[in-house]
């Protein structure tokens, strides 16, 4: 039976967010094996803390439709601060390239208000400032988000890259390929 | 065969005198901004092009008297004007008042003026056809008519050599934008102010004309619109690092016109190279079609004039 449940298993996005402790991301995995979910992959962005000043960490799961349910709820019993479950959360991932005083407007600031208000996670970021940190600089952004909010995440990182006067690079969604 | 009026004797207005014989028709008159040539039989092209290079206008004749002449088609080619879109305008209202039909290569009355220009060509015995003002060479309106405008949803494409032929040599090159610039003016693929290409206002005209074909009622001040002067050479390296490049890339809908850089793959449809153009249609029941090619020149660009005409006097 459970065979057969981990052959139709589907990919889950759990978010969560953990104090800066030793054992603390152990601690967080050890439930969700537990409870009969498939670790596909961990993302622990550490260095890029919460506002509470906590880590954020982003688990792929698979497992069957009926126990992930089960999986939240024990991530939950052992004290783990769940701040996202669902389905394929961050579904897209998309880039975007940001050109302009990336430095002098406080970068870590624009990437912070990103993950906040378009509800997209960065991923990755490469900056390029060839003529030094106080001239224009370019950086590249790869942005993970539900599928279905992508265009309303770039809305959002036009709408603060307009007010920090920095030129936004879109990934062209249509046609591109 | 048709009798042309020709309006404007730049790149594209030369090249209409030029292969008009070749397609079939005879120009009657032909103006530019300081004078014109008017003969009911025929004016003499050859003669009228010498004319042109040697003392910079096609004639003596007031070029007014255009307007009143015998002909058929009027080919509106004069240099494209932003807001109310003159002299064009008034040309191709005069045409259509007179019962003729109008080719325009001249973007301003299409993209400032659509809704006035339709309505008064229903007024009319003639008819407005303007392929020339989207893609150069590319049949793109041509296209969207037989496809018909209820069954495409959106057009997209590269719609500005210039700014393709800039973008192209930063990314294969390394070099910044200035001095691209100025390469490409050298090579009279920019011109000494290369405003009208690099801000995206030409791609944004074109765009605006495309959504106004699909249904809309657009201007200029309605395209959500930016160029590429900002872009520097790191912006292309990062893109590169990731199997990307940068386009200028224009899309028009029935609901709305935006043009500005945007990350394409590198080897994709849309990363057209060099001053090449590129129109995707997509459809509801035909897929996506792609249709590149040269999106200026004169030739290029006459060659969509003389289709139009073509379409108008079968």
């Amino acid at each position: 039976m459970s065979d057969v449940e981990a052959g139709s298993g589907r990919a889950y996005t759990i978010r969560l967010e953990l104090a800066d402790e030793p054992g603390e991301l152990l601690n967080a995995l050890r439930p969700i094996a537990e409870a009969g979910g498939n670790l596909l992959s961990i993302y622990h962005e550490r260095g890029n803390l919460t506002p509470r000043g906590r880590i954020p960490v982003e688990v792929d799961v698979e497992c069957a439709p009926g126990r992930f349910d089960g999986v939240v709820e024990a991530l939950r019993e052992a004290g783990v601060n769940v701040v996202q479950a669902g389905e394929e959360r961050y579904g897209e991932e998309v880039t975007v390239v940001l050109v302009g005083h990336l430095i002098d407007t406080d970068l870590s600031d624009t990437l912070k208000r990103f993950e906040e208000c378009a509800s997209a996670s960065v991923v990755d970021v490469s900056l390029s400032a060839p003529q030094g940190t106080d001239d224009v600089s370019s950086a590249r952004l790869r942005l993970a988000a539900e599928a279905e909010r992508v265009s309303s995440a770039l809305a959002t990182v036009r709408e603060i890259a307009t007010e920090k006067e920095l030129l936004v690079i879109e990934p062209q969604l249509d046609g591109g390929a | 065969m048709a009798r042309l009026a020709v309006l404007g004797a730049g790149a594209v207005g030369r090249s209409v005198i030029d292969l008009a014989s070749e397609y079939g028709h005879t120009v009657t008159a032909v103006a530019d901004s300081r004078g014109a040539a008017v003969d009911p039989d025929g004016v003499d092209s050859r003669d009228v092009l010498d004319r042109k290079a040697s003392d910079g206008t096609v004639g003596d004749v007031d070029p007014e008297t255009v307007l009143s002449a015998e002909y058929d088609v009027l080919v509106e080619a004069t240099p494209t004007t932003l807001g109310d879109a003159e002299p064009g305008f008034t040309h191709a209202r005069r045409a259509l008042v007179d019962d003729r039909h109008v080719v325009l290569a001249n973007k301003g009355p299409v993209a400032e003026r659509y809704g006035e220009l339709r309505e008064l060509e229903t007024e009319s015995a003639g008819s407005v056809r303007f392929e020339a003002t989207v893609g150069g060479a590319i049949p793109a309106l041509s296209t969207l008519e037989d496809l018909g405008a209820g069954h495409v949803t959106a057009v997209r494409g590269v719609l500005n050599g210039t700014a393709n032929f800039i973008l192209t040599r930063m990314a294969a090159e390394g070099l910044d934008y200035e001095h691209v610039l100025a390469e490409a003016q050298d090579l009279g693929v920019a011109e000494a102010d290369p405003s009208f290409d690099v801000e995206g206002t030409d791609a944004a005209l074109k765009c605006v004309i495309v959504a106004n074909v699909l249904g809309g009622e657009f201007s200029l001040a309605d395209a959500d619109v930016s160029g590429i002067e900002g872009i520097p050479g790191s912006a292309l390296e990062l893109a590169a690092e990731d199997g990307r490049t940068v386009r200028l890339i224009g899309e028009a809908t029935r609901e709305s016109v935006r043009v500005g850089p945007r990350l394409v793959p590198e080897n994709g449809t849309l990363a057209v190279t060099g001053t090449r153009n590129i129109v995707q249609i997509e459809t509801t029941h035909a897929g996506r079609l792609n249709i590149s090619g040269r999106g200026a020149g004169g030739p290029e660009t006459a060659s969509a004039v003389l289709a139009d005409v073509g379409r108008l006097t079968r």
